[in-house]
């Protein structure tokens, strides 16, 4: 019997042990897979000219060089300017920085009120707002170019970040109207009679416990604007270009010998920041999307 | 002793529905009132429109002697307990307490002071630093309590404020704040759909019923006096007795029979009483039916009846019968020898009996 039993045992422990095998066999392909593209732009971004043009894809840089990271940086022309990605990765932080605050904000604010102090028609609006987030941005171009000229804000960096709050905002209300829906209408209640204003709530009750939420708003908003490429082209002109559209001028604009170590280090960069924003706040970001209720 | 809370022919609609009709309730000075209706009676609707969190659409409300019918909630000299506790939950308990002193541009010094007199008044000393999510429900409940107390309002309102906790607890806490109100001598508005809490805690109730007072009286008043069909049948556990049954005139009295299954009908006398309808309904608490073996007086009136069901329940046993088409329940003594099945002689005591219209539910007597 006790044979008998132990072979169960065993039988069942092997078939577990294959399964787990696959399954890791299995993510591994898939990371692999997923990881092979950016393998691939460190190791030429690491290679010299002279090695990418003898040697294949996929080796690993037989000398190391960071040339090519500091051409891209500062060297690298764009058209008839050679300055690198330099200016243009500052001008993406000017924008992108002052437009995740702004847009953030708004969307707490407007979340908080539809959420929270239901006013006739609430629904509604969020009702438009939501239908904001499903416009393409090829509709709005024409129109908002427009609209820059108007306010006297075409070609500037105010102008972007003016574009991508007004853009922005449909996201960042649903975020935040979601988010709030689910905190009990009996503490804004409490807290009225405790004598707190709008405000004097939305600051010291509702923000406080926004963190999860404001994560993963941060981290949408930043990414987006921060990989703009179509407002930032459409809006933008010489000196107020951001990365993503001095990168494509950097790596199309080029004459004679394509130099892919010098392209691959420049997306690179363009790249970072969005990264390390996730892995510095990424598990925030999951927490933040199960996030909702709040338990008193 | 004066006048607190005073409400004057409330209306208040939600759009087209109307949720509250014409409700007019005085408290005094001290007097613990409790809203109790089943849920969606509008009692917390009230509680929201004299706290001012919900506008009336019609009436007056005042607050010790001040026309309070359209200030904002934080100028009515209020403190209110909700039901989830509402705590602030990134606040620590003290920062929860001294809140709304804070708002209010309270200087530290009394808030560390007040905070200091309620928490201990509260026993909550030891959880100040704490947040809510690291409480129990009886500690958040305490905390809650502590923000309204520290405001030393002319009224407190209480939403359901038990109604998280388990039964144990729910106890204590009503003991406690009934010992709160005794000590503070406070005037109290309290909801509950807890029909033993409200008997309790009270020294006035209300009835509610779909936007519209049943009755208002004092918890005695209620329980034996009840003003309708519903009150009767709400008020009380177990449920007071309602039993159809037919009049006949006799003599000076009046003769109630009251059909049964099988076997004659069940004939009561009372000689107090004259001019009943035709069909009345008989409102007799279990406790009025009893063992006639047991229970002997001058004017009980005693019948046979056979035993349905018998439930012990420890300190009493109650006993299930059939009259009207209806299980009549009776409160016995623990020691009574009913058993199912059996013929045994009941005592109905028709001092203590009600006497509703069949047809539009009202008190007769």
């Amino acid at each position: 019997m006790t044979e008998l039993n132990s072979k169960y045992v065993d039988s069942g422990y092997v078939q577990k042990l294959i399964l787990r095998s696959l399954l890791f066999l299995l993510l591994g392909i898939f990371a692999v897979y997923y990881l092979m593209p950016l393998f691939v732009m460190i190791t030429t971004s690491l290679k010299s000219l002279e090695e990418i043009r003898t040697g294949s894809l996929i080796d690993l840089p037989r000398e190391v060089t960071f040339a090519a990271w500091k051409t891209a940086w500062s060297g690298a022309c764009t058209g008839i300017q050679c300055e690198g990605l330099r200016p243009y990765f500052w001008n993406s932080v000017l924008l992108a920085v002052p437009a995740v605050i702004i847009s953030t904000l708004i969307g707490a604010l407007n979340g908080y009120v539809i959420a929270q102090w239901r006013f006739k028609g609430a629904n509604l609006i969020f009702s438009l707002m939501l239908f904001g987030c499903f416009i393409p941005f090829q509709v709005v171009l024409l129109p908002m170019a427009r609209v820059l000229g108007i306010i006297n804000l075409a070609g500037s960096i105010s102008g972007l970040v003016f574009v991508h709050v007004i853009y922005g905002i449909g996201f960042t209300t649903l975020f935040f109207r979601n988010y709030y829906v689910s905190v009990p209408v009996e503490l804004v209640k409490a807290a009225k009679i405790d004598g707190a204003n709008f405000f004097r709530i939305f600051i010291s009750i509702f923000l406080p416990l926004s963190l999860p939420i404001i994560v993963v708003t941060v981290i949408w908003q930043f990414t987006q604007i921060w990989n703009d490429f179509l407002f930032g082209v459409s809006f933008s002109e010489a000196g107020t270009q951001p990365v993503t559209v001095a990168l494509n001028n950097i790596v199309n604009s080029t004459t004679g010998v394509k130099e892919y170590n010098v392209d691959m280090a420049a997306a690179i960069i363009a790249a970072l920041p969005t990264l390390f924003v996730y892995v510095v706040a990424g598990k925030y970001f999951i927490r933040g999307l199960t996030a909702g209720s709040v338990k008193g | 002793m004066s006048t607190i809370l005073e409400i004057k022919n409330l209306h208040k609609d939600f759009g087209s529905l109307n949720i509250l009709n014409n409700i007019n309730v005085t408290i005094e000075e001290g007097d613990f009132l409790v809203l109790v209706g089943p849920s969606g009676c509008g009692k917390s609707t009230l509680l929201n429109c004299i706290a001012g969190l919900e506008p009336i659409t019609s009436g007056a409300i005042t607050i010790d002697g001040r026309d309070m019918t359209i200030v904002s909630p934080k100028d009515r000299d209020i403190a209110m307990v909700f039901q989830s506790y509402a705590l602030y939950p990134t606040m620590t308990v003290g920062q929860n307490i001294t809140f709304g002193m804070k708002v209010r541009g309270i200087e530290k010094n009394d808030r560390e002071e007040k905070l200091a007199k309620v928490a201990k008044q509260l026993q909550i000393e030891p959880l100040l630093n704490r947040r809510p999510g690291q409480l129990s429900g009886g500690q958040r409940q305490r905390v809650a309590m502590g923000r309204a107390l520290v405001r030393d309002p002319k009224l407190f309102l209480f939403d359901e404020p038990l109604s998280n906790l388990d039964a144990k607890l729910r106890v204590e806490m009503r003991t406690e704040i009934k010992k709160l109100h005794q000590n503070l001598n406070a005037s109290m508005v309290y909801v509950t759909h807890d029909q033993i809490e409200a008997m309790t805690l009270a020294t006035k109730i209300v009835v509610m019923k779909g936007g519209v007072v049943q009755q208002i009286g004092t918890p005695s008043e209620i329980y034996n006096y009840p003003s309708n069909l519903f009150v009767a049948d709400f008020m009380g556990s177990p449920a007071m007795n309602l039993i159809p049954a037919r009049v006949a005139k006799n003599g000076k009295g009046t003769k109630f029979m009251i059909a049964r299954s099988h076997g004659e009908p069940l004939i009561l006398f009372d000689e107090h009483i004259t001019k009943l309808p035709e069909n009345v309904v008989l409102g007799l608490r279990p406790e009025d039916i009893g063992d006639a073996k047991l229970r002997k007086g001058d004017k009980l009136q005693i019948s046979t009846c056979s035993v349905d069901v018998v439930e012990p329940a420890g300190a009493d046993t109650y006993v299930l019968i059939n009259l009207g088409g209806k299980e009549v329940t009776a409160r016995l003594q623990a020691e009574t020898a009913a058993q199912t099945g059996m013929e045994m002689e009941f005592t109905f005591n028709m001092d203590k009996v009600s006497y509703f219209d069949a047809q539009t539910g009202q008190r007769l007597n």
